[in-house]
């Protein structure tokens, strides 16, 4: 096992390697030197804006600078903020454990509303269930996150006034009380995220249940007796789940665009509306980390399918 | 349901294409007596906060909000096809290099991307064919270059099992040359997921282009594309609850029914259902 996830690790690498030089070459073709900031400025003198040049290196070839550029990221020398005058890396650490306490939250949520209905529903195809699983799961990803965003804070926070539709991370309280509190202000923004994404895990289970359902093993399975849940929990599960890990890894991206959107309509203090915020800051520093950090998440999620998908698969070796 | 909803999207569609010619209030009239108004006879949508009629607001919208949806798709699927092409007709590394990018996209993060390039490249193609149709280039291209891979993979193998079939063969032993098979024999044969994939492809692409919209870093302000309606509407949703409502439901509306098109589509086209 230990091998087979030293392997995996391996070909991330090059992916993380591909994405940072998309990122650099992206930065290096824009118009108007956005890292340049400094050195444009009209208030220096042109010689001390040419040894800046020369100091930053902007006139050095694009591979030398990209060496340079990745070197840097890597010992975590991520360069300060333009707006907010403290180190990228200390303003992303900050936010990054919100993020992945939604995104987290959401896709379990996601997965405890999938599976247990694409699973009936693929044992009863085209029953009623099923059609109204099916219709209710069309819905669900056509209904973009910022609609459903702003339905449920029209319905829940404006009409009924049950929950606070604005995210704090400064609840005054403490003890039981702010686990409620923090507990009622997460209800919303995890179920917009959650359900977007049961609607269409729903569908890839169900697909992949059908799959397998119909395959031999399961009937020998019921014919050596073994109960309805049993062969469905153990032997149509189990295999049915292989493609869907591979399908909810493919989603990642998704994931996290759906959460940078969830948390700009909830005013949650995220790596996405960091994000926001300094796009419209024109804070190049923080865009470019925040965007490197966006694809190490996609990446390390991906590498967990990857793992996840060896301990289901009995077939795939670790040698 | 697909019949159904070819019915509402063409219904929708030409609303939005010749609805601006019957309905004849302009987009940014200004009228302070009719601020947030609820929808009536006079403005059957309603007003936004500067009394500005929110119908002829958002047949105007649908029309970009509608154009970038399948322009980006034209562009998904043109750069899919050409590279599934490519990779499933070659052998070796070519078919390696360019399935590794393909993939290696596929783990891009799209949305931050997508919102990075907009903000490093905006300002110049403003400059270079004015703000709106810079805008409208720059957002097509860019999601059109975020949506290709599905397409390039499904491409790729409809052509490495349909270039071994016997009618390719028996057109390369009556001496077809490689482009000739490629564009006569096998693409029309591989081109029917693609139609299937490109149908969710103009979905994707609408919620894609209101979600940058909705995220103010798309189109201007004085262009009330759906998103752009719903991020202005966000801010009085306890007084004027109608503004978010009727952005948001045109979006969802268009949504559903390209998806319920491309299922059933896909239906007709799958020989292999499950019964």
């Amino acid at each position: 096992m230990g091998k087979y996830i030293l392997r995996r690790l391996m070909t991330a690498l090059p992916s993380l390697l591909g994405i940072s030089l998309i990122l650099f070459v992206l930065l290096a073709l824009a118009p108007g030197d956005p890292f340049g900031e400094l050195a444009n400025n009209s208030n220096i003198p042109p010689e001390v804006r040419a040894a800046l040049r020369v100091k930053f290196g902007i006139d050095d070839p694009i591979f030398v600078r990209y060496v340079r550029w990745l070197v840097a990221m890597l010992q975590g020398d991520w360069g300060f903020s333009f707006a907010s005058r403290i180190d990228v890396d200390k303003l992303i650490l900050q936010r990054v454990p919100t993020t992945l306490f939604v995104v987290g939250s959401s896709q379990i949520l996601a997965l405890a509303v999938a599976l247990p209905v694409g699973v009936y529903a693929a044992m009863r195809p085209y029953s009623i269930f099923d059609q109204i699983a099916n219709t209710f799961a069309f819905i669900g990803f056509s209904l973009p996150t910022f609609f459903t965003g702003l339905l449920l804070i029209l319905i829940f926070s404006v009409n009924l006034g049950w929950l606070p539709f604005v995210y704090r991370t400064d609840i005054p309280s403490g003890g039981w009380h702010w686990y409620l509190e923090y507990f009622k202000q997460a209800i919303m923004p995890i179920t917009v995220l959650g359900l977007f994404q049961a609607a269409s895990y729903t569908r890839y289970v169900r697909s992949a249940v059908l799959d397998v359902i119909r395959l031999d093993y399961v009937t020998t399975a019921r014919a050596k007796g073994l109960n309805e849940g049993k062969v469905v929990i153990k032997h149509v599960v189990r295999n049915a789940l292989i493609p869907v890990v591979t399908l909810v890894a493919l989603q990642m991206p998704a994931v996290f665009g759906g959460a940078i959107v969830t948390e700009q309509i909830f005013r949650i203090p995220g790596i996405g509306s960091l994000l926001i915020t300094s796009i419209l800051a024109n804070d190049t520093p923080v865009i470019m980390a925040v965007t490197f950090v966006f694809a190490c998440l996609v990446v390390i999620f991906n590498l967990l399918a990857d793992i996840i998908y060896g301990w289901l698969d009995p077939r795939i070796s670790y040698g | 349901m697909a019949v159904a909803s070819v019915v509402i999207l063409a219904l929708l569609t030409s609303a939005v294409v010749f609805g601006p010619l019957i309905w004849r209030m302009p987009i940014n009239e200004i009228d302070f007596t009719a601020r947030l108004a609820a929808p009536s006879g006079v403005h059957p949508f309603g007003t936004d906060d500067l009394g500005q009629d929110l119908l002829a607001r958002m047949l105007y919208g649908g029309r970009i909000s509608l154009a970038v949806g399948f322009a980006a798709m034209m562009v998904a699927i043109v750069a899919g096809t050409l590279i599934g092409a490519i990779s499933g007709i070659s052998r070796g590394s070519v078919d390696a290099v360019l399935m590794w990018i393909t993939d290696l996209f596929l783990a891009l993060p799209q949305l931050p991307l997508l919102l990075l390039v907009i903000y490093l490249f905006r300002d110049f193609l403003k400059g270079w064919v004015g703000p709106e149709g810079g805008v409208f280039i720059l957002i097509v291209l860019v999601i059109g270059a975020f949506r290709w891979m599905p397409v390039a993979r499904l491409v790729r193998a409809q052509f490495l099992s349909l270039r071994e079939k016997e009618f390719v063969e028996a057109a390369r032993a009556l001496g077809a040359t490689t482009p000739r098979l490629v564009i006569r024999h096998i693409l029309p044969n591989s081109l029917g997921p693609v139609i299937v994939a490109g149908t969710i492809d103009v979905g994707v692409a609408i919620i894609a282009e209101s979600t940058l919209s909705f995220l103010g870093l798309g189109f201007p302000p004085d262009i009330p594309t759906w998103g752009r309606l719903l991020f202005d509407a966000k801010d009085y949703l306890d007084i004027a609850p109608h503004w978010a409502l009727f952005a948001g439901g045109a979006i969802f509306l268009t949504v559903l029914t390209i998806n319920f098109i491309g299922d059933g589509l896909r239906d007709a086209l799958d020989p292999r259902k499950v019964m």
